[in-house]
């Protein structure tokens, strides 16, 4: 049936929906889904530096491992590395653990996976000869890596580091289904809490990520438009 | 630390093993068809981005960033408990008469995917320079037939990797599709761990299952790479 749709029901609940019970309760809404992203985002930054130049270490022994679990990691779904988080991570710890750093450390595991084929290919962007000449002049491979190659391949990685992070954002939402109440886990809240709703929330969330999810999409955008200019002089 | 018996029979046969494999068979049969809509619907809106008259571009676009920015979750939360308001009444009738989570979820995936499909489409076609058209247009052919016989053969060779990247990872997302009760793998992955406790059995199942759909399509990319792109290459 159509119906005619209010929005009062957003208008009631906005300080839910973007801080959840803050500062009177735990964090939660929009600020919870920020937290997740930027954490998750900072951690898996480093974890994707670490197996990409893993990755394209020259001992066999080193590569190999990392790229098969880069591979596992990037063949099954999010939520999958999710639910291995949750029964493994209390596990291994031998005590219970927080949902949100079982879905932060499900999160670091899987985009650090994607990330590494990032720092990857802007590793590989560099051309040979940059590495040839920095180590005749004697440094270490490791020096000519950390000093030379990294330098320039970071600063073209960026954009594609901003992407990385609107997915993260996206998939943040995923911390719903372990019951972590951030954006999406604040929606669903409400709409069992009010019923006559669903179209009215679920409108506006998908509105607020996408502005959120756009405003860097387009700033990825405008950063590598930079670059190529940069590049081109 | 890790006091725990492992029990694989209980996913190598028996019951459980029967629900994990009807729960495949649930995820295979939701990336099928999200794959084929999503494909057709990623083509149209591929052609309406490249259309010259200028509204038309400026809706396929806005199609396009609005459902790549925001979370596929989020969208089959719309499909099922949100669309029931915005849509006619005879498409809400025919949703109820159908397996309705499934439904729900068929369309999220595929108008999130199409949404990728269709840059991906675009930037194959776009990969072909433009001299090639007008020298197509100059040896006489007409817009269609270029298209035809010139920029399309080479576009399609090219975007079929993409193409086969988004379709793994519309099987992949398929499994959001628990988050609304469809019975897929993950979903049974986690009936199972519910009703044995075996969670460590039961997930490994399905990893290694979604490990093995990667795995193959990755492998007959590599083929594909090899013989169809590079195939002069030593």
């Amino acid at each position: 049936m159509e119906e005619a749709l209010n929005f009062q029901v957003i208008i009631d609940n906005l300080t839910y929906f973007m801080i959840g019970r803050y500062p009177n309760g735990p964090l939660g809404g929009l600020g919870l889904t920020m937290y997740l992203a930027v954490v998750s985002c900072v951690l898996s930054f480093f974890g994707g530096l670490i197996l990409g130049l893993l990755s394209l270490s020259r001992h066999a022994w080193i590569r190999h491992p990392v790229n098969l679990f880069i591979n596992a990691v990037r063949g099954i779904p999010l939520l999958m590395v999710i639910f291995w988080m949750y029964f493994l991570l209390p596990a291994l710890m031998g005590k219970t653990v927080p949902e949100a750093t079982t879905v932060i450390m499900g999160l670091t595991i899987f985009t650090s996976a994607y990330m590494s084929q990032i720092v990857r290919a802007g590793i590989q962007g560099i051309p040979k000869g940059q590495t040839e000449a920095a180590i005749s002049t004697g440094l270490k491979p490791w020096q000519a890596m950390l000093y030379i190659i990294l330098p320039q391949g970071l600063r073209n990685m960026i954009p594609s580091f901003v992407n990385q992070f609107v997915s993260l954002i996206k998939d943040t939402s995923l911390a719903f289904i372990v019951g972590v109440s951030e954006l999406t886990h604040v929606g669903t809240q409400i709409n069992n809490r009010t019923m006559a709703y669903p179209t009215e929330i679920f409108i506006f969330i998908a509105a607020v990520y996408f502005v959120l999810c756009f405003a860097f999409t387009s700033f990825s955008r405008w950063l590598e438009g930079r670059l190529a200019w940069r590049k081109s002089i | 630390m890790l006091k725990y018996s492992f029990d694989w029979s209980i996913v190598t046969s028996g019951k459980y093993f029967e629900w994990l494999v009807s729960g495949l068979k649930v995820t295979l049969e939701l990336s099928a068809v999200g794959i084929v809509c999503a494909f057709i619907l990623g083509l149209i809106i591929a052609v309406l981005r490249m259309s010259h008259f200028r509204p038309v571009r400026w809706i396929a676009t806005a199609y396009l960033e609005f459902f790549r920015n925001t979370p596929l979750l989020v969208q089959i939360f719309f499909w099922y408990f949100g669309s029931y308001k915005v849509l006619p009444a005879v498409v809400n009738d025919w949703l109820n008469s159908t397996n309705f989570e499934f439904a729900a979820a068929a369309i999220a995936l595929t108008i999130y995917t199409s949404a990728f499909i269709a840059e991906d489409i675009r930037s194959g076609i776009l990969s072909i320079p433009k001299e090639q058209m007008e020298a197509a247009r100059s040896a006489g052919f007409s817009y269609l037939r270029s298209m035809q016989y010139i920029i399309l053969p080479q576009a399609v060779r090219i975007t079929v990797p993409p193409l086969v990247n988004q379709f793994l990872n519309l099987a992949k997302n398929s499994s959001l599709a628990m988050s609304i009760g469809v019975m897929e793998l993950t979903y049974q992955a986690r009936q199972v761990e519910s009703y044995t406790f075996k969670g460590f059995e039961a997930f490994t199942a399905a990893t290694v299952v979604y490990l093995a759909l990667s795995v193959v399509i990755t492998a007959l990319m590599d083929l594909y790479n090899k013989k169809v792109l590079n195939p002069h290459r030593a």
